[in-house]
């Protein structure tokens, strides 16, 4: 037995052992979020809307929203004005109006 | 704000890891909370029993409400989930994790989790309620997370009084706020990092505390892991999640979660006119007393005879002092009986043996608290769709 196994044979203990006493070494923790379902409905402007929109957040902040006539242009150009100037999204002028225009038509 | 990568590295390193995880996204099914556009996925996450999902990303969990009728504690697989920035640390090692306290102390200090946990521990139970919980059901409809009623929970946590780890730092005299800043944050370094603020003397009041325990067991990945804040009585924007910083200021601090985001209007009831814009707001603060039935749904078809109703009830932290149950529609009322307190800041159940005749029935149930403060028959709005607190009413019919 060479040197080099010796030492992962004892490396290899050491692991059992710090599995069996539990709470001796913290274990580090490693978790994965399930994958995305939500979607963009189809729209026009929709590809505004995905290079924009959806760096910072899925598809279904958007999709539970309330809905009815009070929530059409005005209340999505708040939103996305909110987005810009409150959370800093980086959005190209010439995509703001695409941008409310898919979501009024479409939500 | 720890480095996500360097995190990932470390996790990458470690022989051992414990690995929560599934390989596709399971919807389950659909369910319709009660307000309109309320279709949502059931959804299954690591740790967690299938919740109600709000987003994937960040994640935003509701739990189902029938779970509220089991018991006063909140089970950690059934506890809800917000976050607001989609940066989510993913793997953290325990054993490298540290929090800072700096700014104005005379010794700054940083404390790995064995170090915090050798300290003098205190368990609590208590609420935490989302600000935005039942925000679907504003009357204008607002924007925002739209939540029913289950983004709440009752657990007994376990950890440190922050004043411990303060003193150890020792705040200096002119001290101000204390805030606090946890492991996640933006994707987008133009979008702020989520820190709350709390005064300095809130921070000190020995019951503010640092949690590395929930029901008995580490806090869930998604609802803090391995150590969050617990500002008992306060709404949950406060409770930071993965907690690793805390700066004590001379100032007043004005980042956009505190002074922008999380306001209600400066009136006595936190609410204005609806449709109308407050004149001045103040941060969002102590949770309105809240009561619910949980034994029986609304639209729920019961036999007529006796049956036991039962629900939750809590408040800010002034103690429930009665809970009582109208069958007619909140023309006659009579007091329930309170079940086991588990302390100022936890669900207190309560339970009222009743008849039904045959025939529709309204029913409805009202908390008072110490100070006497209640619920009103019609809900208050503002303009986020906070501290709502209307009496809830159900509807069922025995036949």
């Amino acid at each position: 037995m060479t040197r080099c196994s010796l030492f992962a044979l004892l490396l290899a203990f050491a692991a059992v052992a710090g599995l069996a006493l539990g709470s001796v070494t913290a274990a580090p923790v490693s978790y994965t979020l399930p994958e995305e379902t939500a979607a963009f409905r189809p729209g026009p402007n929709l590809e505004a809307v995905q290079n924009n929109c959806t760096g910072c957040h899925s598809a279904d902040y958007i999709n539970t929203q309330p809905r009815g006539p009070k929530f059409k242009k005005d209340f999505w150009q708040a939103e996305v004005t909110k987005m810009i100037k409150l959370y800093g999204a980086r959005i190209d002028d010439a995509d703001v109006g695409r941008i409310v225009d898919y979501l009024a038509a479409t939500y | 704000m720890l480095d996500r990568r360097e995190l990932m590295k470390r996790a990458g390193l470690a022989a051992l890891a414990t690995s929560f995880g599934s390989a596709t996204a399971l919807a389950l099914d659909t369910v319709t909370l009660p307000f309109d556009n309320g279709e949502r996925p059931l959804v299954k996450y690591p740790q967690k029993r299938p919740m109600i999902g709000l987003t994937s990303r960040p994640p935003q969990l509701e739990t189902p409400f029938s779970i509220f009728n089991d018991g006063a504690i909140t089970p950690n697989d059934a506890f809800f989930v917000r976050y607001h920035l989609a940066d989510v640390p993913l793997n953290i090692d325990p054993d490298k994790f540290t929090l800072e306290i700096k700014g104005k102390v005379d010794r700054p200090i940083k404390l790995s989790l064995k170090e915090l946990k050798k300290l003098p521990a205190i368990e609590l139970v208590a609420v935490n309620q989302c600000s935005g919980n039942s925000r679907g059901f504003s009357n204008p409809r607002v924007a925002g997370g739209q939540l029913a009623n289950g983004a709440m929970g009752n657990a007994r946590w376990r950890g440190v009084p922050l004043k411990a780890v303060l003193d150890k730092a020792g705040v200096r005299q002119g001290a101000r706020q204390a805030t606090f800043g946890g492991m996640d944050g933006p994707v987008s370094d133009t979008t702020p990092d989520f820190v709350k603020a709390l005064d300095i003397d809130h921070a000190r009041d020995g019951e503010v505390m640092l949690a590395y325990g929930m029901n008995g067991d580490d806090l869930p990945v998604l609802n803090g892991f391995p150590l969050r804040l617990i500002v008992p009585g306060y709404y949950g924007t406060y409770w930071v999640k993965h907690l690793n910083e805390i700066t004590v200021i001379d100032s007043v601090f004005d980042g956009f979660w505190m002074k922008t985001a999380y306001r209600i209007p400066d009136t006595p009831c936190g609410c204005v006119e609806p449709g109308t814009a407050p004149k001045a707001t103040i941060p969002i603060n102590r949770f309105t007393v809240r009561s619910f039935i949980t034994s029986v749904t609304d639209g729920a078809k019961l036999k007529p005879g006796g049956t036991t109703l039962k629900g939750i009830a809590f408040d800010g932290g002034k103690g429930i002092k009665e809970v009582a149950v109208s069958l007619d529609g909140g023309n006659s009322w009579t007091p329930a009986k309170l079940a086991k307190d588990l302390g100022k800041y936890s669900f207190r159940e309560w339970k009222l043996p009743v008849k039904f005749s045959a025939g529709n029935h309204e029913l409805k149930v009202r908390a008072t608290n110490n100070a006497g403060d209640t619920q009103p028959a019609e809900p208050s709005w503002n303009p986020a769709g906070y501290l709502r607190n209307v009496i809830e009413t159900v509807r069922v019919t025995a036949a």
